[in-house]
């Protein structure tokens, strides 16, 4: 029942919908006719699943972090190497598809919003490789802490808007982005890179990224002979958990943890992006879900060390499934995550994005409450090239690195 | 052209659409961002506003994320949430205003304010204030059926009517839909985009207009982009109300610490208006 949503209409329970101007409509109706024609289509996705083997590097490997688990001292650690794709994330395999449906609608410009720079690159290497037009729109904040991820985007030919207003950040690079496509609706193509905005896109972003998962269902299935009790990945917008969790929702034993931004801390005062840690429901761009606003209904001011999880809102389906109970959600603050940062590349010879730590630093805490027979499965997101420089002058991160050598 | 409006009417947009159809005349309606510079000179500019002989008044409350606008408005609801502008405080402002005009008022927003502040006490508490219509840039007729708690009290309608938008990328069927459920007036976006001054107007227009007009009887008001005396009078020719607002909102910007705000507005909108009546 939980994997047929969400309904016609994009509502996943009471979360969802087409919450867009009146401009948008017509064209996300489009939009979702072209998708559900896509998505039937043998010729379509075999053409998708051969980009993605030979030009993204799927199916990517399931590998046992035999150090961390050691470590770690429980469970079994088992990271889904999504790091190791082409452009160093999971948003390549959306990407990808929705240029294959942004050919099919014979639109010839692309735009993206950019939070991180990942789906900017992603975006931007689709562009390339597919020879269309490539704007993406990105916070001013974020292109400085992002810096490697601009460069990048540039050199692959997109053009990088930078946005100024509000906090600099992946919200107002959305609403930038929204403003472009609902000036160019004829011409353009909209290749949103979360699990959110109006439907059909937090739907056609999860079922891009449903390959995380399926690959990992059936690698662990290959390699341990069962299930992992535990999946974990981080949630910013939501796309790479939904993508690893949605194959698994049927599989009741399989627990699911989305692990949030918790920044400075969530207590009173303190600024975060954990949107289930004192978030209300309420409406922004375009979906109805949990967001962090005041009583009045302005969006806050988010803050995370990671661009890509520094967001106000989190994608329609995670709302739905934490109320079903099916997903619970955590959070790791920035200092967590710094130190998980760490211990994976001291331990496993592997940078990971700091996103993904956030996910790697939940692991962290469970893994020793937890037997040695046990299995938590981390969804690896993406790797850490982008984050070095940031690392590198975190003042929150110098005594830290020297308490972990000195532990190691 | 029929108005469905009876002219008895008790909501001051049916009847000012009535006067004007009586009067052979085009309306003007005029935006302005609540709140900016304050909302306690709010007030003065709405009234300003009048005395310049604008017909209608559209309040923008502001919200965090515009993204229905431009940079004049976007700057403007950021200006007037720094100087401490809310939902509560822009209804008593309307409040206050209904001790000395009647001119209709349609407030002009984004879901979340209202959401937050609740959509059926929001529905209540406005009309009681005096607003007389509710235009909701992110919330399209469907889902505003599809979501309990946004379904309205029929029995109350025609206390605060819910403003509908029509896009150029609107289809036919969609626009006999959204035109069927109409309240008040139509809205039609003059071109696809943000909110905001254009150099020209979109060639299809009236064509537009005309084809709204063919399957619906309500008024019709233009918007989005036209901000000089000949863009309104080449929009009334096919509109039954011109919106101008960016070109406002930007007078009020650049004036905002004029000790004399009232009267720039007024002298800068009377050409507008006068373009069209």
């Amino acid at each position: 029942m939980q994997t047929t949503l969400p309904d016609a209409h994009g509502h996943f329970g009471p979360y969802g919908g087409m919450f867009v101007p009146e401009t948008l409509m017509a064209p996300l109706r489009e939009l979702t006719d072209e998708y559900e024609k896509a998505r039937a289509d043998a010729a379509f996705q075999e053409e998708l699943r051969l980009l993605l083997r030979d030009f993204a590097g799927r199916p990517t490997p399931l590998y046992f972090a035999e150090r961390l688990t050691q470590h770690w001292g429980g469970a079994k650690i088992y990271l889904k190497r999504e790091d190791l794709l082409h452009t160093g994330a999971h948003k390549i395999n959306n990407a990808l598809g929705q240029i294959l449906l942004a050919r099919r609608m014979g639109k010839k410009r692309v735009i993206a919003e950019t939070g991180a720079g990942q789906h900017g690159v992603a975006t931007a290497t689709a562009a390339a490789r597919f020879g269309c037009e490539c704007v993406v729109y990105m916070g001013a904040v974020d292109m400085a802490r992002q810096a490697l991820n601009v460069a990048r985007m540039k050199f692959l030919g997109a053009e990088v808007v930078p946005v100024t207003a509000g906090a600099a950040t992946l919200k107002e690079a959305i609403n930038e982005a929204m403003r472009d496509w609902v000036t160019n609706v004829r011409s353009t193509y909209y290749i949103l890179g979360s699990a959110l905005g109006s439907h059909p896109y937090p739907m056609m972003v999860r079922d891009f990224h449903r390959v995380i998962g399926v690959e990992a269902r059936a690698q662990m299935l290959e390699r341990a002979g069962r299930l992992p009790d535990y999946l974990v990945a981080c949630v910013g917008g939501g796309s790479n958990a939904i993508g690893l969790f949605h194959p698994f929702l049927e599989d009741a034993d399989v627990k699911m943890i989305g692990v949030e931004a918790g920044g400075e801390g969530v207590t009173t005062g303190l600024k975060h992006a954990a949107r289930f840690q004192g978030g209300r429901l309420g409406v922004l761009q375009g979906t109805k879900t949990f967001l962090l606003a005041d009583a009045d209904g302005q969006i806050l001011l988010t803050h995370s060390i990671s661009a890509g999880l520094d967001y106000a809102a989190v994608g329609p389906e995670h709302a739905f499934l934490r109320d079903q109970g099916r997903i619970a959600f955590d959070y790791a603050t920035d200092d967590e995550a710094l130190a998980a940062f760490h211990e994976l590349a001291a331990l496993e010879g592997i940078i990971p994005a700091l996103e993904t730590a956030h996910a790697v630093a939940h692991a962290r805490k469970l893994a020793p409450k937890l037997g040695k027979e046990e299995i938590i499965l981390v969804n690896l997101s993406g790797r850490g090239d982008k984050d070095v420089q940031q690392v590198a002058e975190s003042p929150a991160d110098t005594g830290k690195l020297k308490a972990q050598s000195s532990k190691l | 052209m029929t108005l469905s409006a009876p002219a008895t009417s008790a909501n001051r947009i049916d009847a000012a659409f009535a006067r004007l159809r009586a009067a052979g005349r085009c309306g003007f309606m005029a935006y302005l961002a609540a709140g900016d510079p304050d909302l306690e000179r709010t007030a003065g500019l709405v009234l300003a506003l009048e005395r310049a002989g604008v017909d209608f008044v559209e309040l923008g409350v502001p919200f965090s994320d515009p993204l229905a606008d431009g940079i004049v408005n976007q700057l403007a609801a950021a200006r007037a949430l720094r100087a401490g502008a809310t939902l509560p405080g822009v209804l008593a402002c309307v409040r206050a205003l209904r001790q000395q005009t009647q001119v209709p008022l349609v407030l002009y927003t984004y879901m979340n304010p209202v959401y937050a502040y609740g959509f059926e006490r929001f529905e209540r508490d406005a009309a009681g204030a005096g607003v007389d219509g509710l235009l909701l840039l992110d919330l399209p007729p469907d889902e505003a059926a599809r979501n309990a708690e946004l379904r309205r009290d029929h029995a109350d309608n025609g206390a605060m009517k819910m403003i509908r938008l029509i896009a150029p990328t609107t289809p036919p069927a969609r626009l006999r839909d959204i035109a069927a459920a109409g309240e008040g007036f139509l809205y039609y976006v003059s071109r696809e985009g943000v909110t905001g001054e254009r150099q020209e107007l979109s060639a299809s227009l009236a064509a537009q207009v005309a084809a709204i007009r063919a399957v619906s009887a309500l008024p019709v008001a233009v918007g989005f982009g036209i901000s000089t005396p000949e863009q309104a009078a080449a929009v009334a020719r096919s509109a039954d109300a011109v919106v101008v607002g960016s070109a406002i909102v930007r007078q009020i910007g650049e004036h905002g610490a004029d000790p004399d705000l009232p009267g720039v507005i007024e002298r800068f909108v009377r050409p507008l208006v006068d373009a069209i009546h």
